[in-house]
């Protein structure tokens, strides 16, 4: 049985072992908010990656959703005067 | 002597760094609007081009050549006015499998390649984080971590300003 503890078949340079694949995919984890706080044993690498694609895909809607309503708020605005207010309000997080 | 620290932002963040390109981006689309027609279905569907081409570059130069994407985005950005990127792709393939020589991979396989996770999922990641075609998956989760955080400040930063400019 190919055991999981082994290194991988990587021949040259380091060797990346699945242990620091099971860590990146745990890291991941947390990064999704709906997987985050799930017990990273309780979750499966499969599942981590099939909803980073999701969130990835919904993060690029949510930009070019984002994009449209500048470009439509634009038409109406100077944006000059305003940059410093915008980045002082930015500020307060 | 007390130190009074209003709540600053880091200059050198990321959000900030972003944010500040970003909105001097905003400003010159902005500057470059014709008058006349700058409420048009057309001219409003070419700043959206323009504004999405925007935020991405600003992140992308925000995050420089530190990260394999980021240095992907920058070169798409750089060679693509136009939506044409079938050529430069493989140039780019062989660029960053190239310089990951040294460091781990001898190739991005697609078979599972050790068990924990399966390749079909990994080619489907590899087609949305930029630069992912090359990488084998070590630096695919990798690179996709940082993309992620990278791309909820980009989230972040526009909600504000949009939400900074609605009526």
């Amino acid at each position: 049985m190919s055991s999981r503890r082994s290194r991988s078949r990587q021949s040259s340079g380091s060797r990346i072992t699945d242990d620091q694949i099971i860590d990146l995919v745990s890291k991941l984890q947390q990064l999704i908010p709906e997987l985050r706080g799930r017990r990273s044993d309780k979750v499966s690498a499969s599942k981590v990656l099939q909803e980073t694609c999701n969130y990835i895909r919904n993060l690029h809607r949510q930009v070019d959703g984002l994009s449209d309503r500048l470009s439509q708020l634009l038409a109406s605005t100077d944006t000059d005067s305003d940059q410093a207010a915008v980045i002082r309000s930015l500020l307060m997080e | 002597m007390n130190k009074y620290n209003p709540p600053r932002m880091n200059p050198s963040s990321l959000r900030s760094r972003f944010a500040t390109r970003f909105l001097r981006s905003l400003s010159e689309i902005n500057a470059q609007k014709p008058t006349a027609s700058s409420s048009s279905p057309t001219e409003i569907f070419r700043r959206y081009r323009r504004i999405k081409v925007a935020a991405d570059k600003s992140m992308a130069y925000s995050v420089r050549s530190r990260r394999t994407w980021s240095r992907a985005m920058l070169w798409k950005l750089r060679t693509r006015p136009c939506g044409r990127r079938s050529v430069k792709t493989s140039t780019i393939v062989r660029k960053t499998r190239h310089e990951k020589q040294n460091k781990n991979t001898t190739t991005a396989t697609t078979t599972g390649e050790d068990g924990v996770v399966s390749g079909v999922e990994a080619d489907e990641l590899r087609e949305l984080v930029p630069g992912g075609e090359a990488m084998d998956l070590y630096n695919l989760l990798d690179e996709t971590a940082h993309y992620i955080k990278c791309l909820t400040t980009q989230v972040q930063v526009m909600k504000k300003i949009a939400d900074f400019y609605s009526p």
